[in-house]
């Protein structure tokens, strides 16, 4: 008998050493989050006080507003833009310039970012010699620049999504005179929200997170998160950034857990939803021929 | 012919503004960028704002004079410290990619046999610390492998060792955290395809006697090619380019090119050279990202190569 679905000892061995390997550092993190002691490796009993602290870093707090408000700004933008782009990858697939299209949508996903970054920075120094605009470098060119990356992410996994739902249900719509725009407001959108939703998220991360895009598209006056840690870990281990780093796993932790949930139990209700209707229309297709039976009997 | 042309392009213009909205992004945002920075690696640094010479000069004739300087495409392929700093990005790309394989592979393998009820957890454990900011998943490893690291500390109050081991640093770190960061993304798209691989292929093996050993290279590895090649690129092309990695845990002989274009550009102030950099590097990549564009758009069409 095949045993395909009994994990063999090795198998959980590597997983057991796979899941050390990538939270044996996070753990190490947190734990010395707590650490009393200023030497961040030198256990010197419990505290908090690094906590404190962080919550007093005025040039931490600043940089954490920035960051927050240039993703919410550019995870809003890459949505939009993005699930644009992954409905015409998924749905027109050739027109002209469609190869050139497609190539720039994956490209930002794997380019080295000291080339998108200098790149990026080199067209808004072009940009402000020739109109003047943008006159200088912060909030504006960053967003641009994490757009840019983010709504290639999103369009992968809108696109993705687009391929998998049942297309009969746009054609339906098309054929009873909907027109293209209500079709995609009324059927298409909801079909996809949830990929939206997971793009969205994606999105946050990735523009909280970035620092070699940002470094060459920021101003003096506009520091964010991410350069701020950059700059502090550089010249070596610091324990504000350990309390950090832990707020950071646990919010990262909940808001995964959370969606998990919220996607497995949104799938499943979908399912019976599905199951109810498919049993609906059995019945009523059972039902009107027995009735013409009974009444010609009669 | 003509007129269908002229139907598709006035008739629909719904369409068109569909398409024209991201692409004029892309274009505008991450096209021309490119076509700016091969511009000004041919100019010449100068101490002006911003600090590189123009490429066209009109003389009092109003004849427009084109510049084009080489230097910077000389040094790059005259001196041997550039050849061996790209030469060394791209094997440290290369066996971190293959690092990434060997170790994400059974990773992957082991999660799509499990029964998924649980598949859903272990598949959100690997994703979790790729949510998590990589820039402190590399800070941690700091805390861990310095001199007076944890791990150190550990050994040495246990008495395993006596002196601390030098693990900071050097090509060791560098690897180690090279590996750490970007596993999740060699994971991700191995799982993918592992996972929608028919099972009862394997049963048949099983059934005509092959021995698991064989039964895994004559169908599971040929089936997860793509997932593979994606895999791979998706560590591999951003690898040569990396920038923070090296400069935090790399140790000082460590050549990235990626530190060589940040140094060159914040540090020298030179951005023709960061530019001239930036374009060898590109035409060194355009191969891979090709490669894993098609296989990405296959596999997006449902298609197997």
């Amino acid at each position: 008998m095949y045993n395909g679905n009994k994990l063999s000892p090795v198998l959980k061995g590597v997983l057991v050493a796979g899941f050390l390997f990538l939270y044996l550092p996070i753990v190490s993190l947190i734990v010395y989050s707590f650490n009393a002691s200023k030497l961040v490796t030198v256990w010197g009993g419990f505290s908090t006080r690094w906590y404190v602290s962080l919550f007093h870093n005025e040039q931490i707090l600043s940089a954490v507003g920035l960051s927050i408000r240039i993703a919410l700004a550019s995870a809003t933008a890459a949505v939009v833009l993005g699930t644009v782009a992954g409905f015409v990858l998924a749905r027109f697939k050739r027109f002209r310039g469609s190869t050139l299209f497609a190539g720039m949508m994956t490209a930002p996903m794997v380019m080295p970012e000291v080339i998108t970054g200098l790149s990026m920075l080199l067209l808004f120094i072009s940009m402000q010699q020739l109109f003047g605009q943008p006159s200088e470098r912060g909030f504006f060119t960053i967003w641009v620049g994490h757009t840019t990356l983010c709504m290639a992410y999103v369009a992968v996994v809108v696109r993705s999504r687009l391929i998998e739902i049942d297309k009969t249900l746009e054609d339906a719509a098309m054929d009873l005179g909907a027109r293209p725009l209500k079709i995609f407001f009324v059927i298409t959108l909801p079909l996809i929200s949830q990929a939206i939703a997971s793009g969205f998220l994606l999105s946050i991360t990735l523009s909280l997170d970035d620092l070699v895009t940002t470094a060459f598209l920021s101003g003096p006056g506009s520091t964010t998160l991410p350069q701020v840690i950059f700059s502090k870990v550089r010249l070596g281990l610091n324990p504000e950034i350990n309390a950090l780093a832990t707020i950071t796993v646990l919010i990262v932790g909940i808001m995964v857990v959370a969606a998990n949930y919220l996607m497995l139990n949104a799938q499943r209700n979908r399912e019976k939803a599905i199951a109810a209707a498919m049993r609906e229309n059995e019945n009523a297709q059972a039902g009107p021929p027995s009735s013409a039976v009974s009444s010609a009997s009669a | 012919m003509n007129f269908k042309r002229f139907a598709r392009k006035w008739l629909r213009p719904g369409r068109a503004t569909v398409i024209a909205v991201p692409y004029f992004w892309l274009l505008v945002f991450f096209a021309v960028p490119f076509l700016i920075v091969l511009k000004i690696s041919f100019a010449e640094q100068d101490i002006a704002i911003p600090p590189f010479t123009s490429l066209l000069n009109y003389e009092d004739g109003g004849l427009l004079h084109v510049t084009l300087n080489l230097a910077n495409f000389q040094f790059i392929f005259g001196d041997e410290l550039y050849a061996d700093t790209y030469l060394s990005s791209l094997r440290v790309a290369f066996f971190t990619t293959v690092m990434c394989l060997l170790i994400g592979y059974p990773i992957a393998y082991a999660i799509a046999r499990t029964d998924p009820a649980r598949r859903n957890v272990l598949l959100m454990l690997v994703m979790l610390p790729f949510w998590t900011s990589f820039l402190l998943r590399v800070y941690a490893w700091m805390g861990l492998l310095k001199p007076n690291g944890i791990i150190n500390h550990l050994l040495m109050s246990v008495g395993l060792i006596s002196e601390p081991l030098e693990m900071f640093h050097n090509t060791f770190s560098l690897y180690l955290v090279m590996v750490y960061a970007y596993l999740p993304f060699m994971i991700l798209p191995l799982y993918a395809h592992l996972v929608k691989m028919d099972i009862r292929l394997l049963e048949a093996a099983n059934d005509l006697g092959a021995r698991p050993l064989k039964a895994f290279f004559a169908i599971t590895l040929p089936l997860s090619k793509n997932g593979i090649i994606a895999g791979s690129m998706m560590v591999f092309i951003p690898a040569v380019g990396e920038f923070v990695i090296p400069e935090l845990v790399g140790g000082p002989d460590t050549l990235m090119i990626g530190k060589v274009l940040w140094n060159e550009f914040f540090d020298n102030n030179n951005w023709p050279m960061a530019a001239a950099v930036a374009t060898v590097m590109v035409l060194l990549l355009i191969v891979p990202i090709g490669l894993f564009h098609r296989y990405e758009t296959r596999e997006l069409e449902g298609k197997n190569v």
